[in-house]
């Protein structure tokens, strides 16, 4: 899933500053399951930015819609007539439900309440973590199901650099432990008895699959109409 | 001979090499090379030049090593995969080449949060054993990495890598050094050594699978001048591992600097009984001048003739 985290009040307070009635708009997808901007976090923030107006003598109105989810142009037309009302819309969709809006009311302001981290999980109650980069060539079948691409700091595809000590990575600090991911490779590949598979000189990446190479594209020619 | 180099040459007659590390100023300051090329001069057979250290900016490997060939050092650039994609590698590559750089050390670099910009980008198109295969590749097989023909100068390096016996996993700590070897690594500096026996059970691991006969293993030596360093090192430096008893003596020395050379002295003695280690890389970090009165002591002066 996506997992996003809410920007801090007053830089979302400064992106809606000239606007007197907004669209606060949610999401039912990622963004719920991780807490930061489904329709409960979505009337949250809406309540806190009309209170903070209110203290300083500036009312805001606020229209609350949250679609199943906000990537997807059919999911985001019905609310229409309500965005059309709204001077913009305050999306706490991740980066890619902001933009589909962005597209499809081409006429209107959308800003983003959120920051949209990574690709991850939750490890625990409460915590996510990122597991993928989406470079576009997956190596975990010779990882052991663990990615170097997304949780190594430094990518490497050949095993640990120098830095990787007790388990955790060289960025690591006291109060942000990070764990070194080709420690865990290393483990989890001598639990299967593949650690032949860090014996193999691996090659350089060819880095056109990831972000370098312009926007990306998937086509899946039998769905297209 | 693949470079013709001083260090290839001492190393490959099998005598005992000497290295020593030359950190460029955080500046545009040539005097401060050409006074630091001056304790080394004559002293040892190859000067590392550091590559932004710490991802500290500092003056470039590339062109401190100018300054210091021009003092009569031979100097070994530090390349890190940090900062530099494969175009810009290798572009700087064959500008070191043409200005007379014949050994060349490829590491991975410590991650930017160390240094003065923790806010940059960093790169990574390259580990550092791709880049190994990589500048083996310019050299030996005269081909770019992309396959395209050097269709004549190629750049003929020396080529170091480094190893830390003292990071984790240790039992993969020998088997990064065999791809390190087979990725076309000469020579290894190793992090420096403070903890001996791990050191000599790593070396014991590395004759073993014979990879000591593939590369010529250097072994890493650090003078310190107080306990408070060796605290810092064990606290803050990853991958680091400082016993408690060399602490213990330094604490108990009246004077810590002569100690200091005291202790480095004897693990340069220690190291060459190791089999398998075929030369000393010194990190004198920020007390270069002491590198020419160590190596008087360790009698590793007059450097052989080649």
């Amino acid at each position: 899933m996506i997992v996003a985290d809410r920007k801090p009040l007053d830089e979302i307070l400064r992106s809606v500053a000239g606007f007197k009635k907004i669209m606060v708009m949610g999401c039912g997808g990622c963004v719920t399951v991780c807490l930061s901007g489904g329709a409960k976090s979505a009337e949250i923030l809406a309540a806190e930015i009309r209170m903070s107006r209110q203290k300083y003598g500036n009312p805001i109105e606020t229209v609350l819609n949250t679609p199943e989810r906000q990537c997807e142009h059919e999911f985001i037309d019905a609310p229409k007539k309500e965005i059309d009302e709204a001077e913009a819309v305050l999306s706490t969709a991740c980066g890619v439900g902001v933009q589909a809006m962005a597209e499809r009311y081409p006429d209107k302001v959308v800003v983003p309440a959120l920051n949209t981290k990574f690709m991850g999980y939750p490890t625990s109650h409460g915590l996510w973590e990122e597991r993928c980069a989406g470079c576009g060539d997956c190596v975990l079948e010779w990882t052991g199901g663990q990615c170097p691409i997304a949780r190594c700091a430094k990518k490497l595809l050949n095993g640990p650099c120098g830095g990787s000590h007790s388990g955790l990575c060289e960025v690591s600090t006291k109060e942000n432990e990070v764990p070194c991911v080709w420690q865990l490779i290393h483990d989890r590949l001598t639990r299967l008895g593949k650690l032949d598979n860090l014996k193999v000189v691996r090659a350089p990446k060819d880095w056109r699959t990831s972000t370098n190479a312009g926007q990306r594209k998937v086509r899946f020619e039998e769905a297209e109409i | 001979m693949k470079s013709g180099s001083r260090l290839e040459k001492v190393l490959t007659a099998g005598k005992f090499a000497v290295t020593s590390e030359l950190g460029p100023p955080p500046s545009a300051d040539g005097d401060a090379i050409r006074k630091k090329a001056e304790f080394c001069l004559g002293k040892v057979d190859g000067i590392n030049i550091t590559d932004n250290q710490t991802a500290v900016v500092r003056m470039s490997s590339i062109g401190a090593a100018t300054i210091a060939i021009s003092c009569g050092l031979e100097p070994v650039i530090q390349m890190v995969c940090r900062d530099r994609n494969r175009i810009a590698m290798q572009s700087d590559i064959l500008g070191a080449a043409a200005l007379g750089v014949k050994n060349i050390l490829l590491l991975s670099g410590d991650h930017q949060k160390f240094g003065n910009h923790p806010q940059s980008k960093n790169v990574y198109d390259l580990d550092s054993i791709q880049l190994i295969s990589m500048v083996k590749g310019m050299r030996d097989e005269k081909k770019f990495q992309s396959g395209d023909p050097i269709k004549d100068h190629e750049p003929q390096m020396f080529i170091g890598a480094v190893e830390n016996p003292f990071a984790d996993p240790f039992e993969f700590r020998v088997a990064r050094l065999a791809k390190k070897a087979e990725a076309g690594a000469d020579f290894i500096q190793t992090q420096c050594i403070f903890d001996l026996p791990k050191f000599t059970r790593w070396m014991e691991m590395v004759v073993k699978q014979g990879i000591h006969k593939q590369v010529h293993i250097m072994a890493g030596m650090t003078p310190v001048r107080s306990a408070k360093a060796l605290h810092y090192m064990k606290n803050e430096v990853a991958g680091m591992s400082i016993p408690d008893e060399l602490i213990k003596r330094m604490e108990a020395a009246k004077d810590p600097k002569e100690e200091g050379v005291a202790i480095c002295v004897e693990m340069i003695a220690a190291v060459r009984k190791i089999e398998g280690v075929a030369g000393i890389h010194l990190m004198p970090i920020g007390w270069e001048s002491i590198a020419p009165v160590l190596l008087e002591k360790a009698g590793l002066l007059p450097r052989p003739e080649v």
